[in-house]
């Protein structure tokens, strides 16, 4: 007797398994959960649906259907084209470099060329650790040299001369680095057992983070040289530079701040039974974790201090934000504002937006996740 | 024996080697300190510049666009620095307020399970926080608010709201006889509120039956005063702005200069404090949520006593540095021209060149207005934090 006759047995025919039910798979029954999840859900879909509609159309056909990308003034001054995309070409070198000599141009270029290799060695893992804080430290320092001229036969290019998006990175670039050395100090400074470095280092802090960067900004430049002996003179770009650097410092300091006292006891009793001195203890034991902790806000601090250059339009320095707005009053490209702030706008949420998400990628892959 | 008096008198060495670095520092501080007064001193008097506060008391003679107390040029420094004040109070507040619901709405809308809605929020939030607020700033006043139409083609938002390049113009409450009754009934309605509340409160504890605290509350405070209106015969008039010759005269104006400031504050504090509470909300433990679901709490109620009280514990203390950050934003002001402490300051520095002092006073002001909210804040949320026993 074989198996197959046997009584109550049927030979298993394998059936190809069934389509789920509609309702929980396929695009509608995503819309359903995502869009359409009850009454309020698809009212403010609806609402999200309309805002969309009305603004994005017009938007495209604003900067890119109607949009005029070549020619002069005059080509955008027709009725109802869209933006005029020919006035950021016209004025793209101002933007960048500002007045900087057009026949010296390539040295400004060869810096961003170099800061664009050491952000791809960073981004992309080649170098790492103390190697690419050299790489990161060196450079502002090379751009500031090739920039400034004066040797190797580089005609000097007086720092009044410096402009648009070139001065802003400087500014920001330079400033980072500078002050998370002096934040970190700073910090050490709050936790110092002398109650004199740590009065100085509180009192610093507190003031600087309790006044707008404006007001320190007018002090840099209308106040600093008061204080100067006469007929010391530093020039103004130096002045609002060592501005941002101090305003600066004293946010990195409260971001490392956070960062000391995240550090388990045990760490600095460890050191101790070790028989480790203070300095040893800090520089080799504590800060290193320190700042492996609070390395994500201090990218946040970054990218509140390239937005801030911005503000040194406002003592007289033409950044970024400042040849947008003083190549709009040239009487050639006059009433072009709209495109002028939008194209800035969407340069700095570019390099924003670029070192936000390299913050996130770094939160993510973190130390913290890896024991 | 003899190793412990070598470690002693080795710490005893570290000692004193430490109180002289500290004496050390102290002294070049002070020679320091001592240096800059001398070189300032000289500089002082070399470019002809007064130093003191006597200047507050001279005539001012610069004009102020907008102020909300009464403000003449003919006025002293010292009274149109205090109109500035004001108005960088008046512009901050009023920018908190608005910047608080934006936020919470957007952070809200970061978390929502409606697709649309989670991205529009995104977008918002990643655009707005990744613009310097200077250029937002300029953004708004030379593009948004110059292409509004003319006095004559004003738009009119509503029957008495009116919106052109100009400003905007809303109808001015004019209390007439017998309105101070009304605003003495709101002020016993808030008082009979507090009672109440106290009283529920009591209530609940003895009896563990819970009052609709918020809605009768809320009923007073609408229908108290508004019985006493009613009873008066409306003693309230609405003076709408009215156009004569090229201009709209009367009524409650405000300059774009403050609107731009205004609403651009909003615009990018929001975006901030909308990542406060979505960090908030998102760090409260899903098992707390589904705990009080197990426990048949209804879905308001668990965002009411569970999931907010938590999520306003990582949320306050961020929150509190935005506004300390919107205060100190609003000294933006100078570079669209709304008569701020900052761009008032930098006028007269401009007149009289004592920077020294302006600044002082700048810095003061703003460390003041910050340490207020910050104390506030700080009690607020001290208020909200875990009481472990």
């Amino acid at each position: 007797m074989s198996v197959t006759t046997q009584v109550g047995f049927r030979t298993f025919i394998p059936q190809p398994s069934m389509a789920p039910p509609l309702e929980v798979s396929g695009a509608a029954h995503w819309a359903k959960q995502n869009l359409f999840n009850g009454w309020i859900s698809s009212l403010l879909t609806l609402l999200g649906v309309l805002l969309i509609v009305a603004t994005v159309p017009r938007f495209l056909n604003w900067a890119v259907l109607d949009a005029i990308w070549s020619g002069d003034g005059e080509a955008c001054r027709v009725d109802g084209v869209g933006a005029c995309w020919a006035y950021v070409g016209a004025n793209f070198r101002i933007l960048m470099v500002g007045i900087y000599p057009v026949a010296e141009i390539w040295r400004p270029v060869i810096s961003f060329v170099l800061m664009l290799a050491v952000i791809w060695l960073t981004v992309s893992g080649k170098v790492k650790g103390t190697r690419m804080l050299a790489c990161w430290l060196i450079l502002p320092f090379i751009a500031y040299w090739l920039i400034g001229g004066g040797s190797l036969g580089m005609p000097e290019v007086d720092q009044s001369r410096w402009g648009g998006l070139m001065l802003s990175l400087l500014l920001a670039s330079v400033g980072i680095i500078i002050s998370v050395p002096l934040g970190v100090m700073l910090a050490l400074g709050r936790f110092s057992g002398s109650p004199v470095i740590k009065l100085l280092c509180v009192t610093f802090i507190e003031i600087v983070r309790g006044v707008p960067l404006i007001t320190i900004l007018f002090m840099a430049s209308v106040m600093l040289p008061l204080f100067l002996p006469q007929g010391m003179d530093i020039n103004n770009l130096l002045r609002i530079q060592v501005g941002m650097i101090l305003f600066s410092s004293a946010y990195m300091a409260e971001v490392v701040r956070g960062g000391l006292q995240a550090m388990p006891a045990g760490q600095f009793e460890a050191a101790k039974a070790l028989g480790l001195n203070y300095r040893h203890t800090m520089f080799y034991i504590i800060v290193p974790q320190a700042m492996r902790h609070v390395l994500p806000p201090m990218i946040g601090r970054c990218i509140a201090l390239f937005k801030d250059t911005s503000l040194v339009l406002i003592v007289g320095l033409l950044d970024f934000l400042g040849m947008l707005k003083t190549s709009t009053q040239d009487s050639n490209w006059m009433g072009f504002e709209a495109e002028s702030y939008v194209f800035g706008a969407f340069v700095y949420w570019l390099v924003c937006y670029s070192m936000s998400r390299y913050g996130q990628h770094l939160e993510n892959s973190g130390p913290q996740n890896k024991h | 024996m003899s190793k412990q008096f070598t470690t002693r008198s080795r710490a005893g060495h570290q000692f004193s080697l430490q109180l002289l670095m500290q004496g050390a520092v102290l002294a070049l501080i002070l020679y320091l300190a001592y240096s800059v007064l001398q070189n300032t001193q000289l500089n002082l008097e070399a470019r002809g510049i007064d130093s003191g506060f006597e200047f507050l008391n001279r005539e001012a003679g610069l004009p102020i666009g907008d102020s909300l107390i009464h403000y003449e040029p003919t006025d002293s420094y010292s009274w149109a620095f205090i109109t500035a004040v004001v108005n960088t109070l008046f512009v901050a507040s009023l920018a908190i307020f608005f910047a608080t619901v934006i936020g919470v709405l957007v952070g809200v809308a970061r978390v929502s399970s409606n697709w649309l809605v989670n991205k529009l929020a995104a977008v918002y939030v990643e655009t707005l926080r990744n613009i310097p607020l200077l250029l937002t700033l300029i953004f708004i006043y030379v593009v948004v608010l110059s292409s509004l139409p003319n006095t004559r083609n004003s738009w009119q938002l509503t029957e008495s709201i009116l919106l052109n390049v100009r400003g905007i113009y809303f109808p001015k409450p004019m209390p007439m006889e017998g309105f101070s009754l009304v605003m003495i009934a709101f002020v016993l309605a808030l008082a009979l509120c507090w009672v109440f509340s106290r009283w529920a409160r009591g209530y609940f504890a003895r009896t563990g039956r819970e009052l609709a605290v918020i809605r009768i509350s809320l009923l007073m405070l609408i229908a108290l005063p508004g019985l006493v209106y009613l009873l008066m015969g409306q003693p309230l008039d609405w003076q709408v702005a009215q156009l004569k010759g090229f201009n709209y005269v009367g009524g409650l104006s405000f300059r774009p200069e403050f609107m731009a400031l205004l609403v651009g504050l909003v615009l990018y504090t929001a975006a901030f404090i909308a990542e406060n509470v979505r960090s908030g909300i998102q760090s409260v433990a899903v098992g707390q949520i589904e705990a009080a679901q197990a426990l048949g709490i209804a879905p308001a109620k668990i965002m009411s006593r569970v999931t907010l009280p938590q999520a306003l514990r990582v949320m306050i203390p961020a929150t509190t540095n935005d506004f300390t950050s919107l205060v100190k934003n609003s000294s933006l002001a100078v570079a669209i021209g709304y008569p701020d402490m900052v761009s008032v300051g930098g006028t007269i520095i401009g007149q009289n060149g004592q920077a020294i002092e302006i600044i002082g006073m700048w810095m003061a002001v703003y460390m003041a207005i910050n340490l207020i909210i910050s104390a506030l804040m700080n009690w607020l949320n001290a208020r909200v934090q875990v009481i472990e026993r």
